[in-house]
């Protein structure tokens, strides 16, 4: 149990320290690979909670995918070469109010509810054969949809970032 | 205190959920005060894991079944679909505007 405790701080400590980062850093490429820490660090979560096949899907899509994209969006949408590279912050103090008073609301509720946490609940022994399962059988439909919303957003994204032509 | 010292040496489905809340906190605070809008993205990406934390949780702790985990993988692949499009529409107006600051784009064509 020794070890899961300190897994289970360590995983903490990265993503909310590098979610930290991402929030608070000037740099907006230091905010982005302080994101990639942040996912891994919810992977590791992820794995603590049992949810071994997300933790790997976290890392392949969050990290590989979504990482990149990321990434491909900082560099071209700044000019490096007359460094502006620098984002500010607007509405800082307002902003700081409503985030700590939901912060505050979310963290009582979920600290002083009694939750009825089932006593059968040991953990789950393989998790990727079942969600192939569930995924073919009760979320069919679900699935087929994302499979043809992937598909629209592929073309969509490729409509809208394509370089006009002038008439 | 001695409770509070029993509490953190236990970790369970309270603590998963607490990360989870702070994670959402954070990333609302990011889609409210920056202006770049690739950072807006970013927050967006933050509060999407919080929710991934807490379907998994309640699906560890409370349901026990994996109906949590499929859900959770739903919102990965909307993530991923997000980003795309987001993004695509970001280069765009940065192409037409030569700025990406969500507080300078106050029209819809030039």
């Amino acid at each position: 149990m020794v070890l899961y405790n300190l897994a289970f701080y360590f995983f903490s400590l990265i993503t909310l320290a590098s979610a930290s980062v991402v929030v608070f850093s000037k740099n907006i490429v230091h905010s982005a690979f302080a994101l990639l820490f942040t996912f891994f660090g919810v992977a590791g979560l992820y794995v603590l909670m049992m949810a071994d096949f997300l933790a790997i899907t976290q890392i392949l899509i969050y990290i590989g995918g979504i990482m990149v994209l990321i990434l491909f969006g900082v560099m071209l949408t700044n000019r490096t070469i007359d460094v502006q590279i620098r984002t500010g912050s607007i509405q800082t103090f307002p902003a700081m109010l409503i985030v700590a008073a939901l912060a505050g609301t979310l963290v009582g509720i979920f600290w002083s509810t009694d939750w009825k946490i089932s006593p059968t609940a040991i953990g789950f022994e393989k998790t990727a054969p079942e969600i192939g399962k569930m995924l073919l059988t009760n979320y069919l439909l679900p699935f087929e949809i994302a499979s043809i919303v992937l598909l629209v957003a592929l073309i969509g994204a490729a409509m809208i970032a394509r370089r006009e032509k002038k008439a | 205190m001695q409770d509070f010292i029993h509490w953190l040496q236990a970790p369970g489905l309270n603590h998963f959920l607490i990360i989870s809340g702070i994670l959402f906190s954070l990333g609302v605070f990011a889609i409210l005060t920056r202006r770049n809008a690739i950072m807006v993205l970013m927050g967006i990406e933050l509060v999407l894991n919080a929710a991934n934390i807490n379907f998994i949780a309640f699906s560890r702790y409370i349901t026990n079944t994996l109906d949590g985990q499929v859900i959770a993988i739903f919102v990965i692949i909307l993530a991923a679909a997000e980003a795309a499009i987001a993004l695509a529409i970001v280069l765009n107006i940065f192409q037409n505007f030569n700025t990406v600051n969500v507080d300078e784009l106050n029209q819809l064509r030039d």
